[in-house]
This record gives C-alpha cells, structure tokens and sequence, in this order.
C-alpha cells in the first residue's frame, strides 16, 4: 500500500530491533482515512526514518482483521513493534498528542 | 433443558400495525403484547445487577431455540468466556449454540487510556464487527450490553453521541430486533440519556432491597405503536432464568364454571347453596384458633375424595403436623398423600420474597395442575412484603389460578380484636367467597362460629353457625338466638335446658288445669244425677199416691158388691156404707200393680 514504497528501503539500513512498526486500520478511502495515512507517514519520516514499516489495513475489505486488534474506533493506529504494543485512535492531526502515546518525542531527545 | 413455559406461548402481535418479536421470556411477552418491536431497536435500562444482560441474553437464547433467530451478543463488559460462565447455570449452552452456528458472542473492549484521539475519528471499526458477527450467524436479533461503556472508554462524548445516533439507525436499516442495555441515570432513565435514540421501545429493570428482602421489578415506560401494560411487574431470576409476572392476562376473561364443590362439610355447603364454585377463591378468615386449617384440610379432603389433585401450601406447620392434627378431627389425609392426590409445601414465607414466592408457585402449579390449591396462611405473605404487595401478589396467584379453573382456598389470619371485615378489605375485592370465623367468648368459654360474609353468585345463608370439632370431623350446630343474643357452647346447652324446663313446667300446668276442670264436670254431673233422682222419687210418690186412691175406690165399690151380694141385694141398688174399710188394705196392693201396669 501507499506506506509501503519508500519505508523499505530505508528499514533495510537499520536493525530489526529497532524498526517501528506500524498498523493503520482504516475503512475505505474516506478523507479522514486518508489524511491519518498521510499525517502518519510525515510523522515517521520526521522522527524515524528509514526505521519503520506501515501498513494500512483497509477494513471493508477484509472486515475479520478488525477483531483482531479489537478495532472500534477508525482510523486506529497500532503500534506493534517495539513492545509493547501501543494503539491509537484519531486521523492523528494532533501531533503533540499522537508523538506522546506513540513515545516518539522521548526517542528523539 | 426443559423449557417450564412451553404450554403459555403468548399470542401474536394483536395488532396488524407492529411487528413483534417474541422474546420466549415468561411474561414478557404477555405484558408486551407479543415481543419486542421487531427489526427495532429496544432500550433496557436498569442500575448494575438489575438484570438486564441476563434478559438480553436470555432474549437471543430463546430467539434461538424457540424461534430459530440466530443472534449476534455485542458485550462491553465480559468477555464471551465470563457470559458463557454466567449463563450456563441456567442451561444456557453459549458455546455449542456458537459451534452450531447460532450465536456470536464478541467482547468488544474499550480501554480508555488506549483511546485518547489524536484527532478525528468514528465508530466504524464497530459497524463492521457487527455487521460481520450479522452475516456470518445470519443474525435477526442483535445485543448491545452495555454500550455506554463507549462513553466512558472515548474521550469525544460528542462523536460517541452521533456514532451511536447513527448506530441505531444502521441496525433498523439492517431490520435487526435489538436490544441495547444501559445504565439507570440519576435523573434520567439513562445515564447518557440514550432514551432519546432508541424510542420504539423503552423497558425499565429496578432492583430494590426493602427489609432485606429483594425486589425485582419491570416496567415498560414506551412502546410505540403497541398498546403494553403500564404497571410494574415484578420479575425474578432463578434456576430456569428471567421471568416476569404479569399482574393478569390483561383481562377478566376466564370462564365461569357452574360447577359447585363440596366444602367437606355438608351443613358449609348447604349454607353456601351447595357449595363454592369451581375455579373460584375463598377465603377463610379469622383469629387464632378458629379451626380455619381444619376447615381448609376438609376442603382438601373432599377434593381428593372427588379424584382432583390438591396442593396445599403450608407456611405455618410440617405436613405431618398436619397430618397428625387431622387424624385427631378424624380427618386421616395421609392416604390421600400416598395416592399423590394431595402434596403439601411446607416453607417459611418470610425466607423469600414475595416475588421468589410468586414465581415458586406458578411452577408448582404448573408441575402438578393442582384442581384446587390450600395456602394455609396468606397472612404470612404481608409479614414478607408490604400490604400492597402482597395484594397484588394474590391478585396475580388469584387471577393465575383462575385461568387455570383451579379452586383456591386462602386461609387468613386476622389479629383479634377490631373489626375483622375490615382489616381484610384490601383482598376482599379478589375473593369470591369468604368464611368468615370467629371466637364467640361467652360465659367463660371460647366457642367457634362461623357465617358467610359472602359468596358471589350464591343466595348464601345468612345465619351465624356454631361448629364444633369433634373426632369424627367439623360439625355444625345451630347457635342459639334468642332474647338473651347470640349463645354458644354450654351457654348454648344451658339456654337449651332452660328452654326445655319451661316448656315442661307448661306443659304442667295445662294438665292441671285440665284436671280441674274434669273435675268440676264430674261434680256436676253428681249433682244432676241427685237432682234426677229426688225429681223420680217425687213422681214416684205422686203415682202411688194416685194408684192407692184408686184401688181404695174400687175396693169400697167390691166391698158393697159382696155386701150386696151377701144380703142378696139386686144390682140396681148399691149400698155404698162406711162398713167396708176393714177389708181395704189387700185390694190396694193389686190395684196399684195394676194401675202402674197399665200407666206405662
């Protein structure tokens, strides 16, 4: 999917441990489905990159994913590597907030 | 498990307008009307342990079994391990009904600290799940229970709010019977006024406790488009999972037997022209000791005899105590036990509630299809409950009993003193014959009384009767009534012996006067018969007098004859001289004979 591209190549450089990965349920193309996959990928390339991975689950097309990882709120994003798991709700236009749960910041300082 | 209720499946929908969804829940659907609206939404609220997830679930299990509705069970709270756990106490098989296809239970967990938004969102991760758990299990009835965790769980209240308004929508689009748990607000009937979404059907659970006892209820605050009843139903939950008492079948509509059946005690029947009703109630009420068991057991008694099956609820003694009561009144039951034609109950009132007790009744009574059913006493049941309750109790038994064309006896203990009429008058209007019994303390003794305040449909006797028992049974006696009131017992013999020694001293009387009266008539008769007598002697005199002087003529008339003769006179010349009278006295002898003779 649209995350997928360039996050790769820029992974490859980095070890495992140390790629984020990232699920984004979402449901169809909806714009705010549309804005969190491209509020998230600015977010990543900001504070990770080249050490992370996306993928973003479109529910209607395989609604079983979403019991999954218990998804009720969309977008949701899950974050699931590094442990432990964290999740998300929201396009994640507030930056501030969506850096803090995903403990982003405390990478960067 | 056997469903207890299967005889009592409710009517249709008596409407054409609505559409309704039986819930199989006893009760429910009677004071519904049918079911829930169906392909809408209903909203059960109720405060935390009313019982709402289990009527939930108990609506999806019975959609299931009974109706063939596959259903989909949303729950916020427990998990599908934890419900399954908790219903399967009740015969409730969630997970083969899940591995036959039938069910999907799916835990839907909200943790709020995993929830704080980032920035815009919905609910639509939630709409998938369900419509997925819809298509896989072909769902007709879908649970919610209790979806104002959401609230709790997302911080956006306005979103939840609009997410929800839209849910509700999405499940009428989707021609779903729902039903949606919530919280009992403060002031509202939600805690998240979710009343104002779901508005086809609204059902109110409440869970009190009054006097450590708990107490279940029902109301249905909306129904639109149905006519429901209004009032508050109580509900339990036991063994056999939720059921609501409906307060009638809303309507008088049993038949009325003309059958009478014999109290036991012939001169009883004879008072109430022939005895009560069949399917009727009576009451039979008075103070302690008034011999109001030993009545109702001669009810019982007589039921058995006729072959009908009689349940007598003993709240007060252990069946052998009655037993072995009766047998001393010469009423020997314990035959009647070993042919099972009489079962007792024996339980303190007081270790239930009303409801509990209600509901306990109804699945005796439908176990054993009693003809007639003794509960001995019901006063215990207002020691349990509050007077009103337990008056809409007995409504309900009374009115359940009726449809059922079973006779109730209800025997009921009055406190002494007051007016009896009218401490019962709140259960009179349920009764259609009542005994009443009661104490008649005169001249240092208690004697037992009865009369029959009423009996509908009866030209009943209006008369106070003594009864009395004796070891071959409950007997009648006239009481007596008289210028001195109401007597009984020895008074009653004493009146009675007074009464008798009158009677005779009367009867003395007339006999005496009677001789005396003979006695003046014989008298009398004596002196006639003097009178007659000395009148004869009279006439006796007269007639001889008159015999002698004729004789003594005739004489002097021979005498002058032979004189003549002898001096050879000729006829023609009588000599009449006073010479003769020498030889008179032979010939009055035979002239008088003669003359008496020929008088008579």
């Amino acid at each position: 999917m649209s995350g997928e591209d360039d996050a790769p190549a820029a992974a490859e450089a980095v070890p495992d441990h140390e790629v984020w990965e990232f699920y984004l349920y979402v449901a169809g193309q909806r714009p705010r489905s549309v804005k969190a996959v491209e509020n998230l990928k600015r977010m990543c390339e900001e504070h990770l990159a080249g050490r992370y991975r996306i993928e973003v689950i479109d529910l209607l097309k395989d609604p079983r994913l979403a019991k999954e990882y218990e998804i009720v709120a969309i977008p949701t994003l899950v974050r699931k590597l590094p442990e432990p798991m964290r999740r998300v709700i929201g396009d994640l236009s507030n930056f501030e907030k969506a850096l803090s749960r995903l403990e982003l910041r405390v990478i960067k300082d | 498990m056997a469903d207890p209720h299967a005889g009592e499946r409710p009517h249709a929908s008596e409407r054409p307008g609505i559409a309704k969804a039986p819930t199989g829940i006893h009760g429910l659907d009677e004071i519904t009307g049918g079911g829930l609206p169906q392909g809408r939404p209903t909203l059960v609220c109720g405060s935390a342990g009313c019982g709402k997830t289990l009527l939930a679930m108990e609506f999806l299990i019975r959609g299931i079994r009974e109706f063939d509705e596959p259903g989909v069970f949303f729950s916020f709270e427990e998990t599908a391990q934890e419900l399954a756990e908790n219903v399967r106490s009740l015969g409730f098989d969630l997970d083969d009904l899940a591995a036959h296809g039938k069910i999907a239970v799916e835990h839907i967990r909200i943790e709020r600290d995993e929830f704080e938004a980032t920035g815009e969102f919905d609910l639509e991760g939630l709409f998938i799940r369900l419509g997925l758990a819809i298509d896989t299990v072909g769902a007709k009835r879908v649970v919610l229970d209790t979806v104002e965790t959401l609230f709790g769980g997302l911080a956006n209240e306005a979103v939840v709010r609009s997410e929800l308004r839209r849910l509700f929508r999405w499940l009428k689009d989707r021609g779903v019977t729902a039903v949606i748990t919530a919280e009992r607000g403060d002031r509202s009937l939600t805690r998240q006024g979710l009343e104002e979404y779901v508005s086809d059907c609204v059902i109110l659970l409440d869970h009190r406790v009054n006097d450590q006892t708990s107490i279940r209820r029902l109301r249905i605050v909306k129904y639109r488009g149905s006519s429901h009843g209004t009032n508050e139903y109580p509900f339990l939950i036991d063994a056999s999972g939720f059921s609501v008492l409906p307060l009638t079948s809303l309507g008088l509509d049993n038949l009325a037997s003309v059958e009478r059946l014999s109290t036991g005690i012939e001169r009883l029947d004879a008072m109430l022209g022939g005895g009560p009703f069949r399917g009727t109630s009576v009451l039979l009420s008075g103070t302690a000791g008034t011999g109001k068991s030993s009545i109702a057991a001669h009810f019982a008694e007589a039921s058995c005899r006729r072959g009908e099956r009689c349940l007598y609820y003993s709240f007060e003694e252990s069946p052998s105590q009655i037993l072995r009561n009766m047998r001393s009144i010469g009423l020997d039951l314990a035959p009647w036990v070993e042919q099972g034609l009489l079962s007792f109950v024996s339980v303190r009132p007081t270790l239930y509630g009303l409801e509990m007790h209600l509901a306990t009744m109804h699945k005796h009574i439908l176990a054993v299809d009693p003809k007639l059913v003794v509960i001995d006493p019901i006063s215990n049941f207002i020691t349990a409950g509050s007077a009103r309750e337990a008056h809409t109790m007995l409504l309900r038994l009374v009115d359940f009993l009726k449809t059922r064309q079973t006779t109730a006896v209800f025997v009921s203990l009055t406190s002494g003193g007051g007016a009896i009429e009218a401490t019962e008058q709140n259960i009179s209007s349920l009764i259609d014959t009542w005994i009443l019994l009661r104490d008649i303390e005169l001249g240092g003794e208690r004697n037992r009384g009865l009369h029959v305040l009423k009996s509908r449909g009866t030209a009943h006797s209006n008369q106070v009767r003594e009864f009395v028992l004796t070891a071959q049974g409950v007997e009648f006696r006239d009481v007596y009534v008289g210028p001195e009131g109401v007597l009984t017992g020895s008074m009653r013999l004493a009146q009675e012996a007074r009464e008798r020694a009158e009677a005779e001293a009367r009867q003395q009387k007339i006999a005496s006067k009677r001789r005396e009266l003979d006695h003046k008539r014989h008298a009398l008769e004596a002196q006639l018969a003097a009178l007659r007598t000395g009148f004869e002697i009279a006439q006796e005199e007269l007639e001889l007098l008159i015999a002698t002087r004729e004789a003594a003529g005739q004489q002097v008339l021979d005498d002058r004859t032979d004189m003549a003769n002898s001096r050879r006179a000729d006829n023609g010349t009588p000599d009449a001289g006073g010479s003769g009278t020498w030889a008179m006295a032979p010939a009055i002898a035979a002239s008088a004979s003669d003359s008496s003779g020929d008088e008579t």
